[in-house]
């Protein structure tokens, strides 16, 4: 089995899929936590999704190409090469920031420099955990960058991970984790798109043994 | 009123009066638009990358700067345009993420731009309005009738180029 070498992102097969469906499980659970402490309260993960997904499809994912959305981007390094981003839509990030700075915001009104740092921090915390868990998994080190944030349509924010898988084919394998507080007024919710290079990609199935 | 014409990344379509056509949420990508003024005939292709040849699975020709401006070009000509009045607009090719390495990989939007604007200037197709680079997303919309290319950029108001 340890000679299966993807070349095309269009060939990964259901038992890849399910386990990368595993990874985003076990990474967002981690994140979950992280941010269940950072909050002090519960917080609650949904079913996670792996899916290749159509780069015209990839924006529908987060509501549209134009819902204003937060992306938090670290770029990877080491074993693991590619990107890591985190995408939350705007009022979900709005009620973060409420959550942990215990202010009240103005949904309307552009988020102050403290406010986007605190984001860019959560950001940082929630991907850390998840990176973490994917290295403890496959054994693989791996090294983030500091985080960079970006507040911008869906479609604009997105082109950036479709532009690396671009180079590889027309589909954007999508890790998808959702979480929530469990609270409907005050949902918290995002994504998580993992975006290995098609070696990296090769040596994270390699270490699980695929 | 016409319809909308909407394409997506690595997308190209033909358009005539009364309709127009659109590309949303463009970031580091750029859309282009070649049209001909005195036929009305337009189209817009929304392309993710400046080089087909140095990507191996490019069979995607829309995906690049090279093989998608051509395909244009050829196509709006195809439809009855004239090559000699032809002219074109481009937007996009933002820097999303304010990186600060000068990695390549992270700075594609401009290296987009350069090279729609190369394969302009190689076909002759004068380029009569540029809005490329920045940080920040546009959605753009072309108006064949009256050649008017609308940029929406998040917080600002929508301009013409």
């Amino acid at each position: 089995m340890g000679d299966i070498v993807v070349e095309n992102i269009t060939e990964v097969s259901d038992l890849q899929l399910d386990v990368l469906r595993e990874i985003g499980n076990i990474g967002s659970g981690h994140a979950a936590t992280a941010l269940a402490k950072l909050l002090n309260q519960k917080v609650d993960i949904k079913i996670p999704k792996a899916e290749l997904c159509a780069f015209r499809d990839l924006p529908e994912v987060v509501g549209g190409a134009e819902n204003i959305v937060v992306g938090i981007l670290l770029t990877l390094s080491q074993d693991i090469n590619g990107m890591m981003m985190f995408i939350m839509e705007r009022k979900p990030a709005i009620n973060l920031v409420k959550k942990l700075m215990w202010t009240e915001i103005d949904e309307n009104a552009e988020l102050t420099e403290m406010q986007l740092s605190a984001l860019q921090e959560i950001g940082n915390i929630i991907t850390g955990a998840y990176l973490s868990s994917l290295s403890d998994l496959t054994h693989l080190t791996i090294q983030a960058s500091v985080p960079y944030i970006a507040i911008d349509m869906a479609g604009a924010i997105l082109s950036v991970p479709a532009i690396e898988f671009g180079k590889l084919g027309d589909n954007a394998l999508l890790i998808e984790a959702e979480f929530s507080d469990g609270n409907d007024e005050d949902d918290i919710n995002g994504y998580f798109l993992l975006i290995p290079t098609i070696e990296s990609y090769n040596a994270i199935m390699t270490s699980l043994g695929l | 009123m016409g319809n909308m014409i909407k394409i997506g990344m690595a997308e190209a379509a033909l358009c005539t009066p009364p309709d127009a056509i659109t590309t949303l949420g463009l970031g580091s990508c750029i859309g282009i638009v070649i049209y001909d003024p005195t036929t009305k005939i337009c189209g817009m292709v929304h392309i993710m990358l400046p080089d087909s040849t140095k990507i191996r699975n490019n069979e995607t020709r829309a995906k690049f700067a090279d093989t998608g401006i051509q395909d244009l070009y050829n196509a709006v000509i195809k439809a009855g345009a004239k090559k000699e009045k032809l002219v074109s607009k481009i937007a996009g090719g933002a820097q999303m993420f304010a990186f600060k390495s000068d990695n390549d990989m992270l700075r594609v939007g401009d290296r987009n731009a350069e090279a729609a604007v190369k394969k302009l200037n190689e076909l002759k197709v004068p380029i009569l309005a540029q809005d490329t680079g920045k940080n920040s997303g546009r959605t753009v919309e072309f108006y064949p009738e009256t050649g008017v290319f609308l940029v929406k950029s998040v917080g600002k108001p929508p301009y013409e180029i």
